[in-house]
């Protein structure tokens, strides 16, 4: 294809991306852009040129190791979700920027760490960066069938053009608010929409070459089966090699954490922690679809290829080479896609970690505006814009001076070697408290020379000067000092090798360090603040200082780098949250921390620390001190939460005695009226009979009859009120003994013969087999069945009312029911009619002698008894009563 | 003079009873309700000059029958005198602002209640 062609269709599909990203930026609210499917699709930023291409070269000659750097993150994973949630939550807590801001933070803020961990960073992924370029450029030669040298100077090498145009994108969509945490929602869409991109034409081509080139899988397989080396592809050929796969393994594991791309996508731009739910089986599902065709796209070029080409870009040659040169293309762009999404994920966190915690803290901090938030804020966008033009051109030029004939696949071994040295610090740190930034500086050093010693040094000596005497000899003929053999261990590769002696010294020195230096008091503050979750709670509370600052300096510094709008915003939040007053003047640790946290999304935690601490009179805090603080917080917090609980508790409580006051009133209320009631018809006739001397005889018996049965009402009511507030107080004492049950009934049906005869209504009691005994105050219960049967009685029709007595036994209780015919208890009813004074609405408009009381005193006394009363709601051809009591 | 009338609206027979002996002795003519509802029914075809009404009674109760009376055109100008066992300051205000004309508490002087109706047929 000519080139002018390709050229072409690269900066339209840049174009294309551009555009995603704008929109993105636009509706950047919506759930088209914030779903768990772009995050876990951004997540595959892990799957770069080096899957693209590398995978297949390394499938085809080294066989199956090319899947460890796949099933690290997959055996990863499920631990990746609960490590991550709390990293996140750290992250999000004190507004960390990237991994060299995370780890300097958990060592108290430490400039010279997150210094450390950048140079650490950008020493491994610079490389790393350049692969890509790397790709893209040979890549481009192979479709547009040009040499790759062809191009004299760097001004007529598409790649130069291609690399400026990424600087562009990432500059322009990565700065454009001052705040790193903020997230960058363009550049994560398009990273996400390249994921779908690279998968699909990766597939697109795997099928292609397995069922066009090939008839299918099988048919790779049969023929691969029977060249000669096709037995050291599949197997392994030792235990060497088996544990060489295993450090693989482990090394990519630790990349999916540390590699600051990964970082990046995974906890600075997570948005919800729910996202990570879909994550944890969508990304082992996509890595997987990603890999199922390595090998027989690896296979399928040896056998058609032989081992002329380049085995990294059979996916590409494949096609070519059958002249489907539109597939070719597709695939080009597919792993253009890979690169560039990594190229620009990468720039952008590497840039936010030179700006935030090597170039501010070591360089600029003085610089900054007094006066001016805009120019301030400038600054920091320009310092970081030029970071990420000399990140991506410094690759460049990497690329072109050492035009390595690497593979893809060991540059990008040796980026996770060197980015592991972080391992130890970053994981050990963030479960164990004692780990000190001395230790963290020692052991990330000595990692990192060991690494040099037994991996950059003989690879550059190597592949660059030709020189293997290094190699073989050792340093001044030590054969024990061999840099690929070191102390004799000569059956690791070099990788796995390195990674080996580099992490065990690395992970000795930093636990040796902490155990014997003690840290100072704020890195001991941190360490507690990221191991235990317990004083995540406390937020800022969990932040221990002592000294004297005035809140008039802290304001002073925020409005430089956050204007004054955003600073007043920011603390009138800040004294909301916490209830404090903003007149005070001196100002506490909590505001303190509160801002060195809304600088630390500007210029890094080291630099916002040393900014702060250059305008309060900090004074030290010895470690027990921090300790108990730290207990002292939490205990507040705790009796806080304890003191809330125990008000609500009290509110309703008091509601409760309202509504009790309330019923007390409303009984005192039905007492009053109906002590009333006899009273005054009792002196009403008195009066009359008095006044009217001359009033019939007749007449004058029928007053004084009314006077007799109002005084009896009288008394019988004065005697049921005491009664039941003695039961309802408890003072009286049930005499309880054991009687038969079918005898109280049989008392308490003659007791309300009279009455029952009187309406001529039919009392039946279906006898038991066997009597029932319980202990039980006879007269009392007495009482409770003739107030249930004289209601039956009162509320059945005449003549043709039926009372039924029932008495059975369930399981330790013994049930009696008492059933009418009568007219029922309304549904309304049932509820209150347990009540006092509660009579039924639906009476005969003839008032029916009653005080209101009897049931009450039956369920009163039937409580007594342990035992339950209650109405069938159920029961729909009468009323049916049913009384409980233990045996 | 024709005779005064008198509706007697209250559940307690006994209590009934010796108004109603009262009233007639002093030459009204004397009707009784049991509840609300029997003295509305009443009161569609009688028109009494005073109304003695109890406020707790089952169904309708007195302040619903003495919202009839005073929408009830023919009714409206008759004399309402509340006889009830509701003696709290608040009832009392209640029942006054509904526009009844006296308010009597139980239990009560017969002599009384018939001084207080005179004064209303003034």
């Amino acid at each position: 294809m000519n080139s002018y062609i390709l050229i072409f269709i690269i900066i339209g599909y840049l174009l294309l991306l551009f555009g995603v990203a704008f929109w993105a930026e636009k509706k950047a609210k919506r759930t088209w852009v914030n779903n768990p499917y772009v995050y876990t699709l951004s997540l595959a930023v892990y799957c770069s040129a080096w899957t693209y291409y590398g995978s297949v070269g390394i499938a085809a000659t080294s066989g199956v190791s090319f899947l460890t750097t796949y099933l690290g993150p997959v055996i990863a994973f499920p631990i990746w979700i609960i490590v991550l949630k709390k990293i996140i939550k750290i992250s999000k807590q004190h507004k960390v920027s990237s991994i060299a801001d995370f780890i300097s933070l958990r060592y108290g803020n430490d400039r010279f760490l997150g210094a450390l961990v950048t140079v650490i960073c950008v020493l491994g992924v610079v490389p790393y960066i350049s692969l890509q370029l790397k790709a893209v450029s040979e890549t481009f030669g192979i479709i547009s069938k040009n040499p790759i040298n062809s191009s004299s100077t760097i001004f007529q090498d598409s790649t130069f053009y291609t690399a400026f145009l990424l600087a562009v994108f990432a500059a322009f969509f990565g700065t454009r608010t001052t705040d790193a945490t903020q997230r960058r929602q363009g550049i994560i869409f398009s990273v996400a929409v390249e994921s779908v991109i690279k998968l699909v034409f990766f597939l697109g081509v795997g099928i292609y070459v397995s069922y066009f080139l090939f008839d299918g899988t099988l048919d790779i397989y049969n023929q691969i089966s029977i060249t000669e080396d096709f037995e050291s592809l599949t197997t392994f050929d030792s235990l060497e090699s088996g544990i060489n796969w295993y450090f693989m393994i482990a090394l990519s594991f630790l990349a999916i954490f540390l590699l600051p791309r990964q970082f990046h996508v995974s906890v600075i731009e997570n948005t919800n922690q729910k996202h990570l739910k879909k994550a944890i089986w969508l990304f082992p599902l996509y890595l997987l679809l990603f890999n199922i065709f390595v090998v027989f796209i690896a296979w399928g070029g040896k056998l058609r290829l032989a081992n002329l080409a380049n085995p990294d870009y059979y996916s590409l040659l494949l096609p070519l080479q059958n002249g489907d040169i539109f597939l070719a293309t597709l695939v080009f762009l597919g792993g253009f896609s890979a690169a560039i999404s990594m190229v620009i994920v990468s720039t952008l966190a590497l840039s936010t970690m030179l700006s935030n915690n090597l170039i501010i803290p070591y360089g600029f901090l003085d610089k900054f505006s007094k006066s001016h938030p805009d120019r301030n804020a400038n600054y920091i966008k320009n310092i970081r814009r030029t970071a990420i033009f000399c990140l991506i051109l410094g690759a460049y030029f990497f690329y072109i001076n050492f035009n390595i004939e690497l593979s893809l696949f060991s540059i990008g071994q040796l980026s996770f070697v060197v980015i592991a040295q972080l391992a130890p610090s970053f994981f050990i740190g963030l479960f164990w408290n004692r780990g000190s930034s001395f230790a963290a500086k020692m052991g990330i050093i000595t990692g990192a020379l060991i690494t040099t010693y037994t991996l950059v040094l003989p690879f550059v000596l190597d592949t660059i000067f030709g020189n293997m005497n290094f190699i073989v000899f050792g340093p001044f003929n030590l054969t024990l000092l061999r840099p690929y053999a070191l102390f004799g261990i000569d059956f690791l590769n070099p990788v796995t090798h390195a990674f080996f002696w580099s992490m065990l010294f690395n992970v000795i020195v930093y636990l040796y360090v902490s155990l014997s230096f003690k840290g100072n008091y704020r890195e001991r503050n941190y360490g507690e603040m990221f191991v235990n979750s317990n004083y995540n709670s406390l937020q800022e509370n969990a932040f221990v200082w002592k000294g004297e600052a005035y809140v008039s300096d802290i304001r002073n510094v925020l409005n430089r780098f956050l204007g004054e709008e955003r600073t007043e915003r920011a603390l009138d939040l800040f004294y909301l949250k916490y209830d404090l007053s903003k007149n005070d003047k001196k100002a506490d640790a909590r505001l303190i921390n509160f801002s060195e946290k809304l600088l630390t999304g500007s210029i890094g935690s080291a630099s916002s620390r040393i900014l702060i601490a250059s305008v309060v009179d900090e004074q030290p805090v010895t470690l027990i001190e921090v300790l108990e603080i730290l207990e002292e917080n939490k205990k507040t917090i705790s009796s806080n939460k304890f003191l809330k609980q125990k008000s609500e508790e009290l509110i309703l409580l008091t509601e409760k005695l309202k509504l009790q006051d309330k019923l007390k009133d409303e009984f005192l209320d039905t007492v009053a009226h109906e002590l009333k009631t006899p009273t005054t018809s009792i002196r009403a006739a008195s009066e009359v009979l008095l006044d009217n001397i001359d009033m019939s005889e007749a007449l004058k018996m029928q007053f004084l009859t009314n006077i007799l049965d109002d005084s009896e009402r009288l008394a019988k009511l004065i005697h049921n009120i005491l009664d039941l507030e003695k039961l309802a107080s408890g003072r009286e004492v049930l005499d309880k003994k054991t009687n038969n049950l079918s005898d109280t009934i049989e008392k308490a049906i003659s007791g309300v013969h009279t009455i029952a005869e009187k309406k001529n209504i039919k009392i039946i009691i279906s006898k038991p087999q066997k009597s029932y005994t319980a202990l039980y105050d006879e007269d009392r219960i007495l009482q409770v069945l003739i107030n249930v049967l004289s209601n039956a009685i009162k509320f059945v029709e005449e003549k043709k009312g039926i009372v039924k007595i029932t008495l059975e036994k369930i399981e330790n209780y013994i049930k009696i029911n008492i059933e009418d015919n009568g007219k029922g208890i309304l549904e309304e009813d049932i509820k209150y009619i347990f009540d006092k004074f509660y009579q039924s609405k639906n009476q005969n408009v003839k008032k029916p002698v009653g005080s209101g009381f009897g049931l009450a005193i039956s369920k009163q006394i039937i409580e007594g008894h342990n035992g339950r009363i209650w109405v069938d709601k159920d029961y729909k051809t009468g009323a049916r009563f049913s009384i409980e009591i233990p045996e | 003079m024709s005779k005064k009338k008198i509706l007697i609206v209250d559940d307690e027979p006994n209590i009934v009873m010796s108004l109603e002996y009262t009233f007639k002795k002093n030459n009204f003519e004397v009707f009784i309700a049991r509840d609300g509802a029997e003295a509305i029914e009443i009161l569609k075809s009688k028109v009494p000059d005073v109304i003695l009404l109890d406020i707790m009674m089952p169904n309708i109760d007195g302040y619903q029958t003495l919202e009839y009376i005073r929408k009830n055109d023919t009714t409206k100008n008759s004399k309402v005198i509340f006889l009830t066992a509701k003696n709290k300051g608040s009832d009392i205000e209640k029942g006054l602002a509904m526009g009844v004309d006296k308010y009597l508490t139980k239990p009560f002087s017969i002599k009384k209640v018939m001084a207080e109706i005179n004064e209303l047929m003034i």
